[in-house]
């Protein structure tokens, strides 16, 4: 049987598609069993979802009217 | 790049004769056919790659180049409020300091307004800014000697750490000291406090400066496998265990801060 720790490194594969089919039902398998990795694997999850919410910062003002000076210069030529 | 099962591609309209994508498995097609896709390729005919690997531009990606060639400045103030702030975070993977990336950035939109009439529609236009970004710099931290070209590296820079402090498992490799299942159910939930989203921030910066480029390409912006692999030019077996180091990384600092709360 997979351990926990190995199976903490082949989380990203996992979630990646790129187990073989028997490591995927090891891995599977593993999951259904163990409530300690069912909790790293839903942390895992979360984590992932959570940066793409990430905010990026916003554009500063006066570089937002730096640049659409030079959008109406490049408009010109 | 390592070898890769090539990308099925589903051709919508039978005979269809427009290039197929860009991907280097690109079922044998060969550079001599890209480049003669005209801007006005109807949607309809652009075939896109089945497992939507490489995403071609949309409607709407078409239609906003359409509307910055003919000098829409509206258009234009979009984008740059949409894409600078995600620019720069993406630019300080490789460059140190804020201000070269702010740098970077502006050259970054002189680029995109220059290259608008050679944009071809074959991947998304965020994924043609990103790559225009990436390109610039490149060179930029080349020349600061802040680079590590990816080709030098192994795997992946950065130590080999384990996933999780070895530590936390007994000697049969299961869990002494397990984790728990974080409270908050979603991402917005982590995000309202405050405190949690400076760890992400500070655990993001202190990534090795390619784990993080992969890291901020894959999990904050998106963007599939197949493109990442692309827009670095590295192989999809380095991308995977850059990105595994990264979100390890992102999620040992996010549990230190869930779990002393």
């Amino acid at each position: 049987m997979l351990t926990c720790q190995e199976l903490t490194e082949l989380v990203t594969d996992y979630l990646e598609g790129r187990l073989s089919l028997w490591d995927r039902m090891r891995f599977r398998f593993h999951i259904g069993m163990c409530k300690h990795c069912r909790a790293f694997l839903h942390d895992r999850k979360l984590a992932i979802k959570t940066l793409g919410k990430m905010p990026a910062d916003p554009i500063p003002p006066d570089v937002r009217d730096e640049l659409l000076d030079r959008f109406r210069n490049w408009k010109r030529e | 790049m390592d070898k890769q099962a090539p990308l099925m591609h589903v051709s919508l309209l039978p005979g269809d004769r427009q290039p197929q994508g860009e991907h280097p498995g690109g079922m044998g097609r060969s550079d001599d056919i890209r480049g003669t896709a005209p801007l006005s390729t109807p949607v309809s005919e652009v075939v896109r790659p089945a497992r939507g690997d490489i995403v071609a531009a949309s409607p709407e990606d078409r239609a906003v180049i359409e509307r910055l060639l003919a000098g829409d400045e509206a258009t234009f103030a979009r984008l740059v409020d949409e894409y600078h702030g995600r620019l720069v975070r993406l630019a300080r993977s490789f460059v140190k300091d804020q201000a070269t990336a702010e740098d970077v950035v502006q050259d970054t939109w002189m680029g995109v307004l220059n290259g608008l009439r050679s944009f071809e529609g074959r991947s998304a236009l965020k994924t043609w800014i990103f790559r225009i970004l990436i390109n610039r710099a490149k060179t930029r931290g080349i020349r600061e000697a802040r680079l590590v070209p990816f080709s030098s590296l192994g795997d992946g820079d950065g130590p080999n750490e384990p996933a999780v402090d070895p530590a936390r498992f007994g000697s049969d490799g299961m869990w002494a000291d397990p984790p728990q299942r974080w409270e908050d159910d979603t991402p917005e939930a982590v995000l309202l406090r405050e405190e949690a989203r400076k760890r992400l921030e500070q655990a993001i910066e202190e990534l090795p400066p390619r784990q993080r480029t992969v890291l901020v390409l894959r999990d904050i912006e998106g963007l599939s496998a197949e493109e990442v692999c692309k827009i670095l030019e590295i192989g999809d077996t380095n991308q995977r265990v850059m990105l595994h180091r990264a979100r390890s990384a992102v999620h040992r600092a996010l549990e230190r801060y869930l779990e002393e709360e």
